[in-house]
């Protein structure tokens, strides 16, 4: 006689309960931590979204609330981010390009680069206020309180990240690519240039674009380079005095008078508003990326 | 009938003039290529340079009254006593610890063996976006509603102020959210497929695997998130000072304010220090000691990913 085989699933109810809490806890966590962005986002917003207008950009910062806008923060974050940019992207495309296609793979110089790349990733951003007090401010540049020391600054801190996501999308690249244009004769400069770097310029842009985010959120090490004064004037080079938007904040913030902290929530929503579109430009390359290697 | 002579022909061995040019750029794109990667030399350099210098100098001018527990060296006398520092730097990094690393890994275990591919396409970004929150705009948040709604409203202990290192850290905890899950994400998601699908195959549940199996797997990859999560923590220097306030205060109560190390660089920073003074000695030597804390941690975390990477691949 046959026995009849059950095919319900023996789990016991107390793994199952378990399981289930599980599961529970991990979509509670996930929910948590995306409901934060919305959570500041709209304390933000009913902080001061009504304030938000074409004014807050077209006027300068002041110590009377009629009249106190982000025009020249909002500019002065544009020139220090642009040109630390600028800098910093060229060099760091190359240096990972060196790496990941020319330095010899495993010698020790070339480990020790590496480490010492990872590692400046680390160093937090305080750090290299400092650095650039002692030595872009003053020191054998002495470019004082300028643009241009706050953007070599800034340039420092994004290299490694620029670095760093820039290896990642070379050597995403198969090596077939370069491999069939050494085969046709191109020397591995012309493969590297031609081939390797055009397939490696989404995945690069992406990683520079959040890169370039984070640069202009970043406030710690300017507060160091003067970046807190009040400037009521756009900067029309690397020479000029500056400010930048994060400081302008933090400034409206530790004023007392509830107008102006108000104004400064303002401001963290223009900023926020710059940065979603940074990121939703990163996201949708990314994508675009993804999309176009399965193909 | 003539004999086809055969004329060799000279065979020219230098390159050509077109190959020439080529081997040329290459040479050029090498030297650029080596110049930029030398940049990044320099910063360390430029780091070590501008930071130690003055930091031991500092050091040996203050000795021994580095361990004394009042921190005031702007004021005269200056007092050097580092000890309220380094407990408001511990007290805010733990409570940030303990807001993220429950959050931060659960997220983690979520997109490595939860969530199904377009799951993991929207909450990829999403915490990117929350990375990407700048800290003067989680500072606000943190001095205008969790300290003023939460924390002086229903702290137990004492009169909580404006200023609160409870706050600044549950902010920061935030901030170090999606440090620790991305990092233990890549970890997880690195352990062999094979080894899931024995674990299926005994007959476990997703639960069992994903916390017996590849969580034990991918342990040291986790553990190397919660370092750098924590090195990252520890240099936080606005939330610090926007939250916390900026009076070094020895206590063990989280509803007081504090200072961090790297918040009293910000604060002592902000004057054009003079070079020489008293202001820019002390915030070069409290950067060489934040510089070395994090230095280490960092260098431990790198290693360690390393190491599992070595292991899978």
């Amino acid at each position: 006689m046959a026995q009849s085989i059950s095919l319900k699933s023996r789990i016991s109810p107390r793994r199952l309960f378990v399981d289930g809490s599980f599961r529970f806890f991990l979509y509670l966590s996930v929910f948590i931590s995306l409901g934060m962005i919305y959570w500041i986002v709209s304390s933000l917003w009913n902080d001061a979204g009504w304030l938000l207008s074409w004014d807050l950009i077209t006027k300068y910062p002041s110590y009377d609330i009629d009249n106190a806008g982000f025009q020249s923060p909002l500019v002065g974050s544009i020139w220090v981010v642009g040109t630390a940019t600028l800098v910093a992207l060229p060099t760091g495309l190359f240096t990972a390009l060196y790496l990941e296609q020319f330095a010899g793979k495993g010698n020790k110089v070339t480990r020790l680069i590496e480490l010492n790349i990872q590692n400046l990733a680390g160093v937090p951003a305080v750090v290299f206020g400092l650095i650039g007090l002692a030595f872009v401010v003053r020191g054998f540049i002495a470019w004082g309180f300028t643009v241009g020391s706050a953007a070599a600054v800034i340039a420092m801190l994004m290299l490694p990240v620029i670095i760093i996501v820039s290896r990642e999308a070379i050597r995403a690249v198969p090596p077939s690519y370069k491999e069939g244009a050494l085969a046709l004769g191109a020397t591995p400069w012309q493969a590297v240039w031609r081939l390797v770097l055009p397939s490696a310029i989404p995945g690069t842009a992406t990683g520079s674009i959040l890169a370039v985010s984070r640069a202009i959120g970043e406030s710690a090490p300017l507060l160091l380079l003067g970046a807190l004064s009040f400037v009521t004037f756009n900067p029309t080079g690397l020479d000029s005095p500056f400010t930048i938007m994060p400081l302008t904040i933090f400034k409206y913030a530790s004023d007392s008078r509830e107008e102006f902290q108000v104004l400064a929530s303002a401001g963290s929503l223009i900023l926020m508003a710059v940065l979603f579109v940074l990121n939703l430009i990163a996201i949708l390359l990314r994508d675009f990326a993804t999309r176009k290697r399965n193909v | 009938m003539e004999k086809a002579t055969v004329v060799p022909k000279t065979v020219e061995l230098s390159p050509s003039p077109h190959l020439r040019r080529r081997l040329r750029n290459q040479l050029i794109a090498r030297i650029i290529m080596i110049i930029a990667t030398t940049v990044s030399i320099i910063v360390t350099v430029g780091i070590v340079a501008s930071l130690f210098p003055i930091a031991i100098r500092t050091l040996v001018a203050v000795g021994g009254q580095l361990f004394g527990t009042t921190w005031a060296p702007l004021f005269s006398p200056p007092q050097y006593g580092i000890l309220p520092l380094f407990t408001g730097t511990l007290m805010i990094v733990s409570i940030a610890m303990l807001v993220a690393v429950p959050v931060g890994l659960a997220a983690a275990i979520f997109l490595s063996d939860y969530a199904s591919f377009n799951m993991r396409r929207i909450v990829k970004p999403i915490l990117e976006v929350l990375a990407g929150i700048p800290t003067v705009v989680l500072g606000l948040f943190g001095l205008y509603v969790i300290n003023p709604d939460f924390v002086e409203k229903y702290w137990p202990i004492g009169e909580p102020l404006a200023y609160t290192a409870v706050g600044a850290g549950f902010v920061t905890g935030i901030l170090i959210v999606p440090i620790i899950a991305s990092v233990a994400d890549d970890a997880l998601s690195a352990v062999p497929r094979a080894m899931r699908e024995a674990a299926y195959a005994l007959g476990a549940t997703r639960r069992e695997v994903a916390v017996k199996v590849v969580f034990n797997a991918g342990l040291s990859g986790v553990v190397a998130a919660l370092i750098l999560a924590f090195a990252r923590a520890f240099g936080e220097t606005t939330i610090a000072l926007m939250v916390s306030g900026s009076y070094p205060m020895l206590s063990a109560n989280p509803g007081d304010p504090m200072m961090t190390l790297s918040a009293f660089i910000g604060f002592a920073g902000i004057g054009d220090a003079e070079v020489g003074s008293q202001a820019y000695n002390t915030i070069f030597l409290i950067g060489a000691m934040l510089f070395l804390v994090t230095l280490i941690f960092n260098i431990l975390g790198n290693k360690i990913i390393s190491r599992y990477r070595e292991a899978y691949e």
